[in-house]
C-alpha cells in the first residue's frame, strides 16, 4: 500500500515539467513582413517602413485584430498576447510603432498625421488580405488594441477611422497636458497643474538613443515635440505650440467621434495617467455617441505597478473582440473593478485582490456619495525650499511596493484632517470630494503653490494606509494672503474602510515624483465645509458559478443520494427464523463451500452437525480448511455456496444469532495499551449484552492471571494471551464455545484444567467446538470429531465409536488413517 | 433485535460497541495523548519563539505596506490563534485527522481484535458507524483544542488586542470569536476529505500507518497539483483548491463563495469515501 502511494507520488513530481510544457502557447502561424506607413515628417512624404508580424489562425478568413505596444517597446513584446488571440481565430497584426524597433521614421507621441496614419495604412493592408473578413472592399473587419502608448493609439485610430470596429485600450491618456500636468482643482477656469517632471523625463528618457547608439539632443522625437519638452523641463513653461501638440495626441480631441465598441481599462495604481483620465475617456464617449457600447474596468495594475492582472485584461479583450467583431455573445457587465486587498492570499496570507462588478459604469463619483464629516483645525505648513525633502509616494518608472513608511508626510509638510471611526464598513470606490480653504502664511506677493492631497484609511490600532500610494496633485495660482476655498477630487480608489476605521485627508506641500517651487513658503490650511463626499457603487464579486449555498445544497443532495444507494446496497439476509431453542442443533453446517477471490478453494461441499452437549474436534491437517469453517461460523467470511444454521437461525455477518457464540480463532486479539482485566470489560460492553455481568469474576478465574490481569496485554506473554482470549470467548456463558487450538501456549497442568473446565461447560447443555492438532489431546477431551482434508469432510463420529472399530488404535492413528497418503508435514 | 440466549442476559444489536465504549478505547492510546500535545505544543513553541527569538515584533511588513497574517501575529491573543490556523489547518491537523480516521480500523485489524467485534456480533455498519463518529469528534476536538489553547497562550503572552485583518480592518473580541469558531468549523469541514479518504485506507488496509499516510499523500499531491498554474482553473476541481478559503473571513464582508466551494467538495469526496468503505466492508472476507 505505502509503496504504491510513493509511487504515485513520484509520478505526479514528474509530470509537473511535462504539464508546464504542454500549456505553452501552442504558436499561430506567423510571418514578418514590412509595411509603407504615413509620410516620414510633413517635408518628406515618402512612406515611414512599419515593421510588422502577422499572426494568422488556422481557419480562416477571420477578423483582424492591430496590437500596438507601450512607450519605449517594440512589437516583439507582443508575441505571446498575438499568438494568443490567433488561438481564439483572429488574424492578428502587431507592428513597431515609427521611432520603435525596426521601424523607421521619428517619434511623434501618437500624431494623428503620423502614428495615425501608420495604423490607417495598416488597416489598408488588412483589406488586400482575402484571410481577413471583410465588411466592404476596403473596409475589413478589425479591431485595435494597446496598452498605455498603444491605448491612446488605439483610441485615436477608432476616432480617424470609421473602419475600426472594436477597441481596447489599456492604462492610456485622455489628455495628454492634464496628464503630465497634474490637476486636481474643481474648478470652470482650470489652470495649468503640477508638471510630473519625473514621468515626464522617464518617457522622454526613452526616446533619446538613436537607432545607430548614438545620443543626441532629441534621440528619435520629432523636432517638435523635442522642443515641447525642453521647453517644459527646462523652463516650466508650456507654450501654445505645446499644447496643440499634445492635443492633437489626446484621445479627448476625437472620443466624440468613437462609433467603435470600446473596452476602456486604467489601473488604480498609475500616478502618470489615473483613473481619472480613463473615465474622461469613457464618459466622453458615452455623452457624444450614447449607442456605443463601452465597458469599463478599474484594474489593480498600472504604470505604478499594482497588482499584475495582464492575464485577465488579455482575456477581457480578447473577449471583447470575439462579441464585437465574431458576434459570439455579449459580456454582461459594463463595470469592473479590481479590490486589491478584497481577499487574503493563500499563498502567503497577504492581501489578494476580488473583482467586483456592476451592470453600469457610474462614473468616477460614484452611484452615490456618503457624506463624511471631516474634523482639524488650521494647520500652518511649510513647503521647504527646492522642495526637498520630499514625501515620496511613488517612484515613477519604478513600480509599486514601497513600504508603509514611506508613505508618511514628512513633518511640518503636511495638515491632516481626520473624520470619527466609522460606524460602520464603507467601500470607497471613485474619487472623494472636499474642500479646503488655502491661504499664504509667510507674507509677501503672491506665489504659484503646489499642494498634494490624498486619501488615506486609519485602522483602529493607528496603522495609516494609502490606497495605491496616489495623491492629488494641486496647483493654485496667485495664492496670496486671502484664504481660496479649493474644491478637490482626491485620487480615485478603492479601497475598504472597515467599522472603527478613520478617514484622513492629508494635504501636503511636497511629492517627490512633481515639480515642486523652489522659494520656501508657509501656508495655512483648513477645511471648507467639512465634509468629505465619498463615492459608493453597488457592487457584488465577479463570480461565474453559483451563489454560495447551491454548493452546499449540491452537497447534501449527493451525500443524501449516496445514503439511499447505500441503503438499498445493504446486504440483504434471509429472515432470520424465529429462535426454537428447545430441539434446534447448536449448529448446522449444510453444503459449505467457499472460494477465495484468488480461486483457492478453502472449503469444499463441507456438511455436518453439532448436537447439543458435545465437545466437537475439528481435526484436519494445515490447510485442511477448518479456520476458514469456524471464520464462516462467526460470520467473519462469506460463504460462497451453503449455509450455516446456528440454533436454528442463519448465521450470516452481524446475525444475532453470534451473540450465542464464543470464539477463539487463530489467537487472541486484544488492544496492547489496556489491561487485561480493561479489555475484557470494554469488549463485553461493546458486545451489546445487558443484565447480569457477574461472567467477569467468573472467567478471570478460568484465564488464571493473577496480579498480571491488572498489566497492558502488551507485556503479556504467548500463553497468557491465550488464556485471556479463552476467557474472552467465554464471557457470558455463550451456548456455542469455539476455540482453535486452546491449548497453544498452555503448560501441561493448565491443559489438564482445561480439559476440566470444558468438561463442566458442556454438562449445562452447552457444545463447545475446539480445533486442535494436539490428537491426544482431542482424544482426552472431545465426544466427537470431524476430519477435514483438503476442505472436504473427510470423517466424522463419535470418538467412542471411531476408536472401537480400529481396536487397541489411538486417535492419531485412525486419523492417519483417514487422511491417507497425502497427509504432509502440516501434521504437528 | 434482542435474543434470549438461555442466560440472564440478552443481546441487543444497538447496543454494540457504544460511543462511551470506542472513545474509552481510543483515549487510552499513547497516540491521542500526543496528537493533542502536539497541538498544544505549537502555539507554546511559537510564542516563546517569537517572545524570546532573535527579531521579536519584527513582523513582515516589507512589500504591499500592509502586514499579512503572520506579521500581525503578536498583536494579540486574536491574532495569534487565527496565525496558528493558518500554521496548522495545511500539515498538523492534516495528520492528525488522518491519523485519527485512519488508524481506527486498520488498528483493531492488526492487533486482531476486529474478528472478535465483529463476532460479539457488532453489525458491520455499526462499527464503522461508531468508529467513524468517534474518529471524527476526536478530530474536532483536536481542532478546537488548538485556538482555545493558542488563545489562552496569545493572552498570557500578547494581551487581547482585538483582531487585526491583514486587510486593514480590525474587529472587537466578540467579533474576532464568532471569525474564529467560524475558522475552526471550516477547517473541520475541508479536512473531511483527508477523514474520508483515511477512513476508507483504514477499512481497505491492515497496516494502520498505511492508511494514515495514503490519506496524507493524497492531500499532498492534490496541494502539488493545486500549485501547478499551467492546469489552471482544472484545480478548481481539486478536493483541497479551497482548504484555505477560511481566510476570506478574516474580511470585512465575508465573501461565502470559495468556503461554500471548499465545504462542498470536501464533503461530497469524504461522503464518497465513506460510502464506497461502508460497501467494501459490508462485503469483506475478515481474515485479520
Amino acid at each position: 500500500m505505502r509503496r504504491v502511494a510513493v509511487r504515485t507520488f513520484a509520478a505526479a513530481l514528474l509530470s509537473i515539467p511535462l504539464l508546464a510544457a504542454t500549456a505553452a502557447p501552442a504558436h499561430a502561424d506567423a510571418s514578418e513582413l514590412r509595411l509603407p506607413g504615413g509620410p516620414t515628417s510633413t517635408d518628406d512624404p515618402r512612406p515611414v517602413s512599419i515593421d510588422a508580424t502577422i499572426y494568422t489562425p488556422a481557419s480562416t478568413p477571420s477578423p483582424a485584430v492591430i496590437l500596438a505596444h507601450g512607450f519605449g517597446g517594440s512589437k516583439a513584446d507582443l508575441d505571446e498576447r498575438a499568438a494568443a488571440l490567433a488561438d481564439r481565430g483572429f488574424v492578428v497584426l502587431a507592428y513597431s510603432a515609427r521611432g520603435f524597433g525596426l521601424s523607421t521614421g521619428q517619434i511623434s507621441m501618437n500624431s494623428p498625421d503620423f502614428e495615425v496614419a501608420d495604423a490607417r495604412a495598416a488597416i489598408d493592408y488588412l483589406s488586400t488580405r482575402d484571410d481577413v473578413v471583410q465588411d466592404a472592399a476596403g473596409d475589413p473587419r478589425v479591431g485595435i488594441a494597446g496598452g498605455s502608448y498603444g491605448g491612446a493609439l488605439a483610441l485615436l485610430t477608432a476616432g480617424y477611422d470609421s473602419r475600426v470596429d472594436a477597441v481596447a485600450a489599456d492604462i492610456t491618456w485622455n489628455d495628454l497636458e492634464t496628464s503630465l500636468f497634474g490637476q486636481s482643482e474643481v474648478t470652470s477656469e482650470p489652470v495649468l497643474g503640477v508638471f510630473k517632471e519625473l514621468w515626464t523625463g522617464n518617457f522622454f528618457g526613452a526616446g533619446v538613443v538613436n537607432r545607430d547608439g548614438s545620443v543626441t539632443e532629441c534621440g528619435r522625437f520629432t523636432p517638435q515635440w523635442c522642443r515641447a519638452y525642453t521647453d517644459a523641463a527646462a523652463d516650466g513653461v508650456v507654450t501654445p505650440e505645446s499644447s496643440a501638440l499634445m492635443r492633437a495626441s489626446s484621445p479627448s480631441s476625437i472620443t466624440a467621434r468613437i462609433t467603435a465598441p470600446s473596452l476602456l481599462s486604467g489601473g488604480q495604481a498609475d500616478s502618470l495617467f489615473p483613473l481619472a483620465q480613463l473615465n474622461a475617456n469613457a464618459e466622453q464617449i458615452m455623452a457624444a455617441q450614447p449607442d456605443t457600447p463601452v465597458k469599463v474596468v478599474w484594474h489593480g495594475g498600472g504604470h505604478d505597478g499594482g497588482v499584475n492582472e495582464q492575464e485577465r485584461l488579455d482575456t477581457l479583450a480578447a473577449d471583447w473582440f470575439a462579441t464585437y467583431l465574431s458576434g459570439d455573445s455579449a459580456s454582461t457587465t459594463a463595470f469592473e473593478v479590481t479590490q486589491t486587498s478584497g481577499s487574503i492570499s493563500t499563498q502567503n496570507s497577504g492581501a489578494a485582490p476580488v473583482v467586483l462588478q456592476a451592470p453600469g459604469y457610474p462614473g468616477i463619483h460614484g452611484s452615490s456619495q456618503q457624506d463624511v464629516p471631516l474634523a482639524g483645525a488650521t494647520q500652518r505648513v511649510l513647503a521647504p525650499a527646492g522642495g526637498l525633502p520630499a514625501a515620496i509616494t511613488s517612484v515613477p518608472g519604478l513600480g509599486g511596493a514601497l513600504g508603509s513608511a514611506l508613505l508618511r508626510p514628512v513633518p511640518g509638510q503636511a495638515a491632516s484632517f481626520e473624520s470619527a471611526p466609522l460606524p460602520e464598513a464603507l467601500t470607497v470606490i471613485g474619487a472623494s470630494t472636499v474642500e479646503v480653504v488655502v491661504s499664504k502664511a509667510s507674507g509677501g506677493p503672491p506665489v504659484d503653490a503646489a499642494l498634494f492631497a490624498s486619501l488615506r484609511i486609519v485602522s483602529s490600532s493607528g496603522r495609516e494606509t494609502l490606497p495605491q500610494g496616489i495623491v492629488a496633485p494641486i496647483r493654485l495660482v496667485g495664492l496670496g494672503s486671502t484664504p481660496r476655498t479649493v474644491a478637490v477630487e482626491l485620487p480615485a480608489v478603492v479601497a475598504n474602510a472597515a467599522a472603527g476605521d478613520r478617514l484622513r485627508l492629508v494635504v501636503s506641500t511636497t511629492d517627490f515624483a512633481y515639480r515642486m517651487p523652489l522659494p520656501p513658503q508657509l501656508y495655512d490650511i483648513a477645511l471648507g465645509d467639512g465634509i468629505l463626499a465619498v463615492p459608493l457603487v453597488a457592487t457584488v464579486p465577479l463570480t461565474t458559478g453559483a451563489a454560495p449555498y447551491w454548493w452546499l445544497v449540491g452537497a447534501a443532495g449527493i451525500v443524501l443520494l449516496l445514503v439511499a444507494v447505500m441503503i438499498r446496497l445493504r446486504p440483504r439476509h434471509p429472515e432470520d427464523a424465529v429462535a426454537e431453542l428447545g430441539d434446534a442443533d447448536p449448529l448446522v453446517i449444510s453444503s459449505l463451500s467457499k472460494r477465495y477471490g484468488d480461486g483457492y478453494l478453502a472449503v469444499d461441499d463441507l456438511s455436518f452437525a453439532v448436537p447439543r452437549g458435545t465437545v466437537l474436534g475439528l481435526l484436519g491437517p494445515n490447510g485442511a480448511g477448518k479456520t476458514t469453517t469456524m471464520r464462516m461460523v462467526m460470520g467473519l467470511i462469506m460463504p460462497t455456496a451453503g449455509t450455516i444454521v446456528a440454533f436454528g437461525q442463519p448465521v450470516h455477518a452481524g446475525a444475532p444469532v453470534l451473540a450465542r457464540v464464543g470464539s477463539l480463532v487463530e489467537g487472541a486479539g486484544f488492544l496492547p495499551h489496556l489491561t487485561g482485566r480493561q479489555n475484557l470489560d470494554l469488549y463485553w460492553r461493546a458486545a451489546g449484552r445487558t443484565g447480569d455481568e457477574s461472567f467477569l469474576d467468573e472467567v478471570l478465574e478460568i484465564a488464571d492471571l493473577g496480579s498480571a490481569i491488572d498489566k497492558r496485554v502488551r507485556s503479556y506473554s504467548q500463553g497468557m494471551r491465550q488464556r485471556l482470549g479463552i476467557a474472552q470467548a467465554m464471557l457470558g456463558k455463550p451456548d456455542l464455545l469455539m476455540l482453535d487450538e486452546p491449548t497453544n501456549g498452555l503448560d501441561p497442568p493448565q491443559i489438564k484444567e482445561m480439559r476440566d473446565v470444558l468438561h463442566r461447560y458442556v454438562e449445562s447443555g452447552r457444545t463447545v467446538i475446539i480445533s486442535s492438532h494436539m490428537l491426544s489431546e482431542v482424544e482426552q477431551t472431545c465426544t466427537d470429531v470431524v476430519v477435514m482434508h483438503r476442505g472436504r469432510l473427510v470423517g466424522a463420529g463419535r470418538v467412542t465409536d471411531l476408536l472401537r472399530d480400529s481396536a487397541g488404535k489411538r486417535l492419531e492413528d485412525v486419523f492417519l488413517e483417514i487422511v491417507g497418503d497425502d497427509l504432509t508435514v502440516g501434521l504437528t | 433485535m434482542t435474543i434470549d440466549s438461555g442466560t440472564t442476559t440478552s443481546y441487543r444489536a444497538k447496543a454494540t460497541l457504544p460511543l462511551r465504549v470506542e472513545f474509552v478505547r481510543q483515549l487510552r492510546r499513547r497516540r491521542t495523548l500526543v496528537a493533542y500535545l502536539l497541538v498544544v505544543a505549537l502555539p507554546v513553541m511559537v510564542s516563546l519563539a517569537v517572545k524570546f527569538g532573535s527579531n521579536a515584533n519584527s513582523g513582515r511588513r516589507l512589500g504591499g505596506g500592509t502586514p499579512d497574517l503572520v506579521g500581525l501575529a503578536t498583536s494579540g491573543a486574536a491574532n495569534f490563534t487565527v496565525t496558528m490556523f493558518f500554521f496548522a489547518a495545511g500539515f498538523l491537523l492534516l495528520v492528525i485527522v488522518a491519523l485519527f480516521c485512519g488508524d481506527t480500523v486498520a488498528s483493531e485489524a492488526s492487533w486482531s481484535s476486529l474478528r472478535y467485534l465483529l463476532a460479539a456480533p457488532v453489525p458491520r455498519r455499526r462499527l464503522l458507524k461508531q468508529k467513524l463518529i468517534v474518529g471524527l469528534a476526536l478530530s474536532l476536538g483536536a481542532i478546537a483544542t488548538l485556538p482555545l489553547a493558542s488563545f489562552a497562550i496569545g493572552l498570557v503572552a500578547f494581551g487581547s488586542g482585538p483582531l487585526q485583518s491583514p486587510l486593514g480592518a480590525s474587529y472587537s473580541l466578540g467579533e474576532a470569536l464568532w471569525r474564529i469558531a467560524a475558522i475552526g468549523a471550516f477547517i473541520f469541514v475541508s479536512l473531511l476529505f483527508a477523514a474520508g479518504v483515511a477512513f476508507l485506507m483504514s477499512v481497505l488496509t491492515d497496516a494502520p500507518l498505511g492508511a494514515v499516510g495514503a490519506a496524507v499523500v493524497l492531500v499532498i499531491i492534490s496541494n502539488i497539483l493545486n500549485a501547478i498554474e499551467a492546469l489552471g482553473s482544472l484545480r478548481e476541481w481539486l478536493p483541497t483548491h479551497y482548504s484555505q478559503a477560511w481566510l476570506d473571513l478574516l474580511a470585512p464582508d465575508v465573501d461565502w463563495t470559495n468556503m461554500a466551494r471548499g465545504a462542498s467538495y470536501s464533503i461530497v469526496a469524504c461522503a464518497v469515501c465513506v460510502a464506497y468503505a461502508v460497501y467494501r466492508f459490508d462485503r469483506k472476507d475478515v481474515v485479520s
